[in-house]
């Protein structure tokens, strides 16, 4: 059972939340303009990372808002909490960088 | 039968109070303070069931948790648990208690022939009879269910009851012994918030076993003052009888707590077992160490138990274990206990030490005591069965693989071995911490952790009383520290009066005879799972070289004592076979529960009418006096039809359909989702949300909507009104009015937070009163005087505000009856009041209410879709035969894009049918499977399956919707449905059965 | 203004004040609990950064919209408003003041140039209110806040689970002897369940209906 810190409310159990997907996926401006194929890869195409993990969590029982988190999958740390619209804090980004290449 | 092997003097029991209780229905008699071991034993009784595999018999080990053998059967009937290990029963008054896995009694067991035919039962037996040929497994099987298995499984609902409780501290420390309660005191000084927990019914770990003294006095006086300094500060929860049976991620801790002392019944309201969910800041794990036993031939038959567990039922229940004790030790440790019974009065045969000259305070003082000490020597073999008449020792070799020279027998009924101690680091184990391990004396102590915790004492691998206390205060200390908080004034930390210095531990995993493992007698590592050194050496034969591979092989460790006392000395001669080191070989890693855990007291509360809650319309009452049966709908409890006497459900449904056909019928639609969305921006937002055009709806009107999902499947439907200028309110589904909500958030939050839209439910606020029929409208009219029913002034497909038997009321006039329908929304709490008063007065049309099936009929004859049922999250508004609800101008919308894919363009996708089945009398069943063309068996092709199938009154015939390949274009074929006992034909039609024009729902 | 006696409470079935009159006796009790409906409650949502939004709100119903997450502004005994979101807030008025509350709120909140939304969801929860010595302790058994006062303070509020049903929560007072007070606001098809999960909870202490 995490303890995850929402942005807005602090710190509350897991049941509270659900759990969105990987972040920072934008929907295609142009959707009509992709191939199936580029279509297929927004649509059903995740990361499926053993390290630090971009992911999208709603408040649910809460204040119902959406934020991010940076989570190790593996140890299940949550590394960083941001809000939606943020990018990572450059340290997460620095961790997942020394990840690609180890 | 009296207490023969009780002391006169001395324990921690209470000899002015005497308990009956039975074991395999004989009665017996301990004292309060006793378990049921320990009572056991002061009768005498030492042979207590009989093993899993081999149905050898067993006796009491241990004095603990880490019982591999002594498992009862608690109780009977309703309150039976099985597995329930003696050693942790606090004895009561009346306690039932009988042996498991033997039949028809432990002494003389039918299954015991699997001893005869051990040789059939050897590692990895399970496994391999899997691969044996089918046929064998026929026989096999009978005979391994009845082998297998622990106790039996209760066979009446449980007559007790579990709660949980939520707790927050600073510190957690799990663990009340020496260690323990210094850091309990040590963090309560600081003002920390402080749960203090403890298996045992008392505090003070080993400490109640001991015959140590601090501070110049007695533990167990030190104890008291400690636990008396914590019970006076009020932050500080201290929780006996509590098991910390995993630690999970981010700090948090499971505990079960037995509430009543004496183990079983809750009284006064109170649950008998709670779970404690625990969030820790930070966490000390105080949890002792388990006396590891020496791995001896035949070290199984009842009498051969830890050494430790022999002081501990001396000094702590007065009971000598035998009449003619002998320890057989690799450490000075041991030593304490032959000491402890000689001080007694009890018998000590003599102390067998596997080292050479051994020269330590504590073997000076048993030799001064008059005990024998017989060095480098080892057991070879145990006399006797179901009683130990005797052992034989020889002489070791230098390197200790070997034994050599004379064998000498010494009569003796009881043995003690300490193979030294692990550290409890299950719970460290559970939360991915890290195991390192000590060369010096072969232990694993705790390493590497992500969790904020600390180990102290002996969990630590610190054996000594003087390190338990002065590491259990730094451990107090330094956790408070890391969360800034420090004591204006420390405690003083107990002092241990004269600690011993104690010598090096022989580490020797494997005691040898004179022949190879498994060729004189068994050497038990695993005795619950009847694991022997020689499985696991087979195993290493066999090439399983991973320690998590040889563990579920060999099935070592996975018994529910998860091998506690038989884990290391496995993993070490596995590594001896493997010609590697321990290190290199590693762990397994322990997971959660520590110990068994019952399935109540995870269910705690939620059970019965607290499973899941039941959620109640304002109308609830009425319905139920109305004698309703009810449909789930998600959480939602509506009515799905009202019997009356003697009428069975298509009785019931008939009437009810055909009232709203032909006068007026009263739904309770309060279910159904209701979104309110105000902003600039709403229109756009609707517009991106379903798939046809929003921008233009003009205040008062509504208009049908179809929500997709990004991958173009249908994920809601419902009607959305325009209130007012940016101004919506949206319904959903009854069932998927939080998941639409979430779904429309998440688009806003995350895509679109540049478009000015607020989002709230108000599903909850109104009570819905759907009318509909015929004589709705003139019904209505009766309660209102500033709504104009005119069809000219209220159209299909508008709303108006006004009041309804005085209470202000939005009537949308909408239906998904096919008829004639207004749904009145009122203040939730006015519900009630008004549905009463419709009904009253709808009496001359003889007004009929009607359940969720009467509306699936009905909607159903209309050929209007329910989500969920004729869609399954793969059909498209193009499969439901809806693409005149798909904007073909709008460049965009949520699933669009995914309508045009090249999957969802095949013109061979399933289509929404009408199904006539030649019959008319016939009714399909739901569900059923749809072939072109029929075959003497299956298999045959499947086209589809029916997705509604009802008996539609109105038409007098059966009717039905059906999602079958390329259905559209094959109207008029015939089709089949095959069921057991025949075969359903049927004509592919057009799905609207009723009323076409909709003249009816529009006039 | 609807009539009273068109009003029926979400717990009303359950017969609370005839139970109420019958423990009216009864002392030494560890819990007491009691349904408090039909206040006005009103959602809101607005940009607090926007000081029109602030403005509006505090002309609508004389208090300001609290900036703190997790907290309450106003008294128990009048208007208060409680924090539910970033951008969220439930108006709670006297039962006599919703009407007037929601209507003030509605012309002040609604008007050009001004993002904001105003929602009646007075029928939708009903309050209920449980205090006493051992209070804290049974929402403990169904909460995973920590409600210990140094934690959640009189004043303060949160949305949460207790016993798989969702509230708002308030600790609304603690008694000089440090009893304390809570108000959970519930759905209404959700308060029977609650209702009667916290009644079966406070067993062990000795329940009065107040
Ligand atoms: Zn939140």
């Amino acid at each position: 059972m995490f303890l995850i810190t929402c942005p807005f409310c602090g710190e509350r159990e897991e049941s509270e939340f659900s759990y969105g997907h990987e972040a920072h996926i934008a929907r295609p401006e142009n959707p009509e303009k992709l191939s199936d194929a580029e279509w297929a890869d927004y649509l059903f195409m995740r990361k499926n990372t053993k390290g630090v993990h971009l992911e999208r969590w709603v408040h649910t029982a809460g204040c119902r808002r959406w934020f991010n988190a940076a989570r190790n999958t593996h140890t299940n740390e949550i590394l960083a909490i941001y809000k939606m619209g943020e990018q990572p804090p450059k340290e997460i980004k620095a961790m997942i960088e020394k990840g690609k290449t180890s | 039968m009296s207490q023969s092997h009780r002391l006169m003097n001395g324990g921690r029991i209470d000899r002015s109070k005497q308990i009956d209780f039975y074991f395999n229905g004989r009665l017996m008699s301990g004292y309060e303070g006793d378990t049921l071991a320990s009572a056991l034993l002061a009768n005498g009784v030492n042979l207590i069931g009989r093993s899993f595999k081999y149905h050898r018999p067993r006796g009491i080990v241990t004095a603990g948790t880490e019982e591999p053998n002594a498992l009862v059967q608690l109780e009977r009937g309703s309150r039976t648990i099985s597995n329930m290990l003696a050693t942790r029963i606090p004895l009561y008054e009346g306690l039932d208690a009988s042996s498991v896995n033997c039949w028809p009694s432990p002494s003389y067991d039918v299954m015991a022939v699997n001893g005869l035919f051990h040789r059939l039962l050897p590692a990895g037996f399970y496994y391999k009879t899997f691969m044996w040929p089918v046929s064998g497994w026929k026989v096999y099987e009978h005979f391994i269910r009845r082998a297998a298995g622990l106790g039996k499984s209760p066979e009446e609902p449980d007559a007790d009851t579990y709660d949980k409780m939520n707790a927050h501290a600073d510190v957690v420390i799990i663990g009340a012994g020496p260690s323990g309660l210094s850091a309990a005191r040590a963090a309560a000084a600081t003002g920390a918030r402080v749960i203090l927990v403890d298996e045992q019914t008392e505090l003070g770990g080993q400490l109640l076993n001991e015959t140590f003294e601090i501070d110049e006095k007695p533990a167990a006086d030190w104890v008291a003052d400690v636990e008396g300094e914590l019970m006076a500060n009020p932050d500080v929860t201290i929780l006996k009888h509590t098991t910390a049976f995993g630690y999970y991620d981010h700090n948090f801790i499971g505990l079960l707590q037995n509430r009543s002392d004496n183990v079983a019944y809750g009284e006064d309201g109170r649950t008998r077992q709670r779970v404690w969910r625990v969030r820790a800041k930070r966490v000390i794990l105080a949890t002792g160490a388990i006396e590891r036993p020496l791995i001896y031939s035949d070290n199984d038959r009842p009498g051969c138990m830890l050494a430790s567990a022999l002081r501990a039922y001396v000094n702590r229940y007065g009971v000598t274990p035998g009449k003619r004790h002998v320890i057989f030790t690799n450490n000075d440790d041991a030593y304490r206990s032959a000491l402890d019974l000689k001080s007694a009065g009890a018998v000590v045969a003599c102390v067998v030490d596997v080292r050479k000259d051994p020269s330590g305070e504590l073997v000076s003082r048993a030799i001064e005591a008059g005990i024998e000490v017989i060095d480098n020597s080892a057991i070879t073999g145990v006399l006797g069965s179901k009683k130990i008449r005797g052992i034989e020792i020889m002489k070791l070799t230098d390197d200790g693989e070997n034994v050599t020279g004379k064998p000498r027998t010494i009569s003796c009924d009881t043995i003690g071995s300490s193979g030294g101690w692990n550290p409890v680091v299950h719970l460290h184990s559970h939360s991915a911490g890290k195991n390192t391990w000590r060369d010096e004396d072969g232990v694993f102590v705790p390493g590497d952790t992500l969790q904020a915790e600390a180990a102290c004492g002996a969990a630590n691998g610190s054996f000594s009383l003087a390190q338990a206390l002065n590491e259990g205060d730094f451990a107090g200390i330094d956790a408070c520290s890391k969360l800034g908080m420090t004591a204006k004034k420390r405690p003083a930390v107990g002092k241990a009066t004269a600690d011993v210095d104690e010598t090096p531990w022989r580490t020797l995993w494997y005691i040898p005879t004179t022949k190879p493992a498994g060729q004189r007698g068994k050497h038990f590592l695993d005795q619950q799972n009847d694991v022997t050194v020689a499985d696991v050496q087979l195993a290493a034969r066999e090439g399983y070289r991973s320690v998590e591979h040889a563990k579920r092989y060999t099935t070592l460790g996975m018994a529910t004592d998860q091998g506690k006392t038989g884990n290391i000395p496995g993993h070490a001669i596995l590594s001896a076979a493997l010609g590697q080191t321990i290190p290199q070989t590693g762990t397994t890693t322990f997971r959660p529960p520590y110990s068994p855990v019952t399935m109540g007291a995870l269910a705690g509360r939620a059970v019965g009418e607290f499973f899941d809650p039941i959620r109640r319309t304002p109308m609830h009452d009425w319905h139920e006096q109305a004698g309703c049966l009810w449909e789930d709908v998600s959480q939602w409890r509506r009515p799905w039809y009202y019997p009356l006497e003697g009428e069975s459900m298509q009785d019931a449904v008939s009437r009810e359909c055909l009232a709203v056909r032909n006068s007026v019928g009263m739904l309770d639609a309060t279910t159904l989702g209701k979104i309110d969305i105000q902003g600039p921006d709403a229109a756009e937002f609707l517009n991106r949300m379903y798939t046809n055009a929003w921008l233009k709806l003009a205040p008062g009107k509504c208009r049908y909507g179809l929500m997709l999902g990004e991958d173009g499947m249908v994920m809601d439907d419902g009607v959305t009104s325009c209130l007012g200028e940016n101004h919506y309110l949206m319904t959903t589904t009854s069932g998927g009015a939080p998941r639409v909500l979430a779904w429309l958030e998440e688009w806003l939050q995350t895509e679109w937070p540049d478009l000015k839209v607020y989002l709230t439910s108000v599903t909850e606020q109104f009570a819905t009163l759907q009318l509909a029929g015929p004589n709705a409208r003139d019904l209505l009219s009766e309660f209102t005087s500033d709504i104009d029913l005119d069809p000219e002034a209220f159209p299909f497909m508008s709303w108006k505000d006004g009041t309804v038997g005085g209470i202000p009321a939005r009537v949308y006039r909408i239906s998904f009856t096919g008829e004639l329908s207004y749904e009145i929304n009122v203040p939730a709490s006015c519900g009630l009041s008004l549905w009463t008063d419709i009904m009253n007065a709808g009496e001359k049309y003889g007004i009929t209410p009607f359940g969720t099936e009467t509306m699936h009929v009905l909607r159903a004859e209309k050929g209007f879709i329910i989500v969920g049922q004729e869609t399954d999250g793969t059909v498209t508004p193009i499969d439901l035969g809806m693409d005149w609800i798909v904007s073909k101008k709008k460049p965009d919308f949520i699933g669009k894009r995914s309508l045009s894919r090249e999957d969802t363009i095949r013109d061979d996708r399933k289509h929404l049918v009408g199904l006539k089945t030649a019959d008319p009398a016939e009714v399909l069943p739901e569900g059923g499977q749809i072939v072109a063309a029929t075959r003497p068996e299956p298999p045959m092709d499947m086209i589809g399956h029916v997705t509604s199938s009802y008996w539609s009154a109105a038409l007098d015939q059966s009717i039905a919707m059906a999602l079958v390949k390329n259905g559209r274009n094959r109207k008029g074929d015939t089709v089949y449905v095959p069921m057991k006992d025949k075969t359903i034909a049927c004509e592919i039609v057009d799905p609207i059965f009723y009323d076409p024009e909709g003249s009816r729902m529009n006039g | 203004m609807v009539d009273a006696y068109r009003l029926r409470s979400p717990l009303a079935h359950l017969g609370l004040e005839a139970r109420a009159h019958e423990d009216s006796e009864l002392s030494g009790t560890g819990v007491v609990m009691r349904e408090i409906p039909y206040r006005g409650l009103i959602n809101i949502r607005g940009d607090v950064k926007d000081k029109n939004f602030v403005d509006a709100v505090q002309k609508a119903v004389k208090l300001s919209p609290p900036v703190d997450p997790n907290t309450v502004s106003g008294k128990p005994t009048t208007t208060r408003i409680m924090w539910l979101g970033p951008d969220e807030w439930l108006v709670i008025t006297k039962p006599e003041g919703a009407e007037r509350a929601m209507n003030a709120l509605w012309k002040n909140l609604k008007v050009d140039g001004l993002h904001a939304s105003v929602t009646d969801s007075t029928h939708a929860r009903t309050c209920i209110e449980i205090s006493g010595p051992r209070a804290r302790e049974v929402l403990q058994k169904g909460c995973a806040l920590d409600l210990h006062p140094s934690k959640f303070a009189p004043g303060q509020c949160a949305q949460t689970i207790v016993s798989k049903v969702g509230v708002m929560l308030i600790h609304t007072a603690t008694a000089r002897n440090g009893d304390p007070t809570y108000e959970l606001y519930a759905l209404r098809s959700f308060s029977t369940y609650l209702w009667t999960w916290l009644e079966d909870a406070s067993q062990e202490f000795g329940l009065k209906v107040g």
